[in-house]
């Protein structure tokens, strides 16, 4: 069955993000052959409507207002229900980012329509669309069913392909124009606490400290790591409890849930709290000098070592990889 | 201030997940009140000894919920409200929580809400944010501060570590985030006190709530546990070379660099 389906373009800093694309092939795969619309909502975003559309959206709406400046729920909403009345689909697609989790129930809450969040695969099956998601912190999955109204979803970032590029695809992009009223909430600081660099949620490959990196300069060896494999640094709720990192770093049950193709846990026990953030990380790789410690468990491979020795000779040896590819 | 806390009771983080019969089996596990949801419960009470009024802590749930509810009137909540849904339910999703807390919450006059950002369980974050809608009240969610000055209420939200400072009023709803506070751990005299305190159960029927009204717009088909991992391989040898032949494995055959 052919459907309509929306998808939020999530901009940061002048930029789509990548889930945005990721959220596009989820759409595509909802759409089953009906039309994907992108929808961007901001101060000035429709230079990034090509963008959407090159990545495989058909077409994009977009909403341009300072209201929409910044991110507040009241802004987006607005925005985003005056497309949807105006589109009329039957799918719907966010990112399931900090923006995504704010809005998405939201919206939800305002057409009475469920919603399943924090995706991470999408199949066809049977006449279905079936979202499976970790439940219980990744210690298990389900899959879910839309029964009635509006399939609507946020899918985790690195989980779902992208489509391909394809800079020959065009669209139609149109503007929508929308009266942005009173908003409830006024953003009036930000503080950028987050890293520079690769973004730790959309990372490939995260390199995380633990209690073992002993002080705020032992996360310089991770950093140099981090930087040679083009990926982001995390940490275990152990180190930021000891102030070695921001607490922007956590990952695990109360931070941050990341998925990347490489996660290396340098001086990291594994307790299941850090476990359920990281624990569906396609290869993961443990650097201990405890030879008993849980995190071998998860682990595909794994070095009894010290990481002040392991995490220099693994920067120099991928150096080198890189130089010979 | 009339503030109320939305609380749900979880498995707890520790427990190992087994399956049986096509559901998570629950015999044996311990079960405690969602973490975000103790710091919903501690901002509460915080804010009620600082502003005046009453904190009513509610559950959408079955009778089980009940423990978790006297832990929270433990903690110095006043009073508790266990919506139980066991014998009217049998499939539920996020829509039917909403709408059932929504529909008690509505002649409330509540002037603060609060709530976790997340169970740590079903993991989807939507019930916060969807109450407040439909009771019509602004919502900041991953909250990690909190101060009301009259009618003003100025919040820090986490925004995947970022920080953002709010401006908002009451009524609000808001969730909780680590950092919010640190939770206190019931008293003795606490225990004694929670015993005396309203915990009041009501129905759908009470609620003047149709199944109907609430039917979930979601189902699940089939729960499952990750494929076993197959045991990691822990390399040996010279440091060097254990070094050497991680590259080569990470390079060519996980294929991840
Ligand atoms: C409700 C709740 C929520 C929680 N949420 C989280 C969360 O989100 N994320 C999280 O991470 N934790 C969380 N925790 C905490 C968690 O239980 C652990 O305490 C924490 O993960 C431990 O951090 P760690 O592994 O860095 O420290 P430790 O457990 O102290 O481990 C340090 C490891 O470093 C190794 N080591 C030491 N020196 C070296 C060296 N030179 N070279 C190599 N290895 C070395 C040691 O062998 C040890 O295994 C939570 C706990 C609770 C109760």
């Amino acid at each position: 069955m052919a459907r309509k389906v929306l998808v939020l373009g999530e901009v940061r800093d002048g930029q789509l993000r990548n889930v945005s694309y990721e959220a596009v092939g989820a759409a595509k795969t909802i759409a089953e052959g009906g039309e994907v619309v992108g929808v961007l909502l901001g101060a000035s975003v429709s230079s990034l409507a090509e963008e959407l559309i090159q990545y495989g959206a058909d077409r994009v709406v977009v909403v341009e207002d300072e209201k929409l400046a910044q991110y507040t729920s009241d802004g987006y909403a607005q925005g985003l229900i005056a497309v949807i009345e105006s589109e009329q689909p039957e799918g719907l697609v966010f990112g399931h980012t900090s923006l995504g989790k704010d809005l998405s129930p939201r919206v939800a809450g305002k057409l009475s329509s469920g919603l399943i969040s924090d995706v991470t695969y999408i199949e066809v099956e049977g006449g279905n669309i079936v979202f499976t998601r970790p439940i219980y912190s990744g210690k298990a999955f389900e899959k879910k069913i839309v029964t009635d109204g509006l399939i609507f979803a946020t899918v985790r970032p690195n989980n779902i392909a992208p489509l391909e590029k394809d800079e020959s695809r065009t669209g139609d992009v149109s503007t929508l124009s929308v009266d942005i009223k009173d908003l409830r909430t006024i953003i009036k600081e930000v503080v950028r606490k987050a890293t520079e660099g690769v973004d730790l949620s959309e990372a490939k490959v995260v390199i995380a400290g633990g209690r073992g990196v002993k002080s705020e300069e032992g996360f310089e060896p991770l950093k140099e790591l981090a930087q040679v494999l083009g990926g982001a640094v995390g940490a275990s709720r152990g180190a930021c409890d000891a102030e070695y990192c921001d607490y922007s770093l956590q990952i695990g049950q109360t931070g941050k849930v990341v998925t990347p193709d490489l996660y290396i846990a340098c001086g990291i026990s594994g307790a299941i709290q850090h476990l359920a953030g990281m624990s569906n990380s396609k290869v993961i790789v443990a650097i201990n000098k405890d030879p008993e410690a849980n995190i071998f468990n998860v682990a595909d491979y794994g070095i009894v070592g010290d990481l002040f020795e392991v995490v220099p000779m693994l920067t120099e040896e991928f150096k080198k990889l890189k130089v010979n590819a | 201030m009339n503030i109320f806390v939305l609380m749900k009771r979880t498995f707890d983080t520790e427990e190992k997940i087994s399956i049986s019969g096509g559901k998570i089996n629950e015999d044996g596990a311990e079960f405690i009140i969602n973490p975000y949801d103790e710091y919903a419960i501690e901002e509460a009470i915080q804010v009620r000894d600082a502003q005046g009024g009453e904190v009513t802590v509610i559950t959408v749930g079955s009778e089980e919920a009940e423990k978790q509810l006297r832990t929270a009137l433990a903690m110095g909540a006043d009073k508790a409200v266990l919506i139980n849904t066991e014998d009217d339910l049998e499939y539920s999703d996020q829509f039917t929580t909403a709408k059932i807390l929504a529909e008690y919450l509505k002649d409330k006059d509540a002037d603060l809400i609060i709530g976790g950002n997340v169970a740590i369980d079903g993991g989807s974050g939507q019930v916060g944010p969807r109450v407040a809608e439909l009771l019509n009240i602004p919502y900041v969610t991953t909250i990690t501060n909190l101060e009301i000055n009259g009618s003003t209420v100025t919040v820090v939200r986490d925004v995947e570590g970022d920080s953002e400072v709010i401006e908002t009023s009451l009524p609000l709803l808001v969730t909780a985030q680590q950092g919010l506070n640190e939770p206190r751990y019931p008293s003795l005299p606490g225990i004694m006190k929670a015993k005396k305190k309203p915990l009041d159960e009501l129905e759908l029927d009470d609620l003047d709530l149709e199944e109907d009204d609430v039917e979930a717009k979601t189902k699940t088909i089939e729960i499952y546990l990750p494929a076993q991992k197959q045991a990691g391989k822990v390399l040996e040898g010279e440091l060097a070379d254990q070094v050497k032949e991680l590259v080569s494995l990470l390079h060519n055959e996980a294929k991840v660099v």
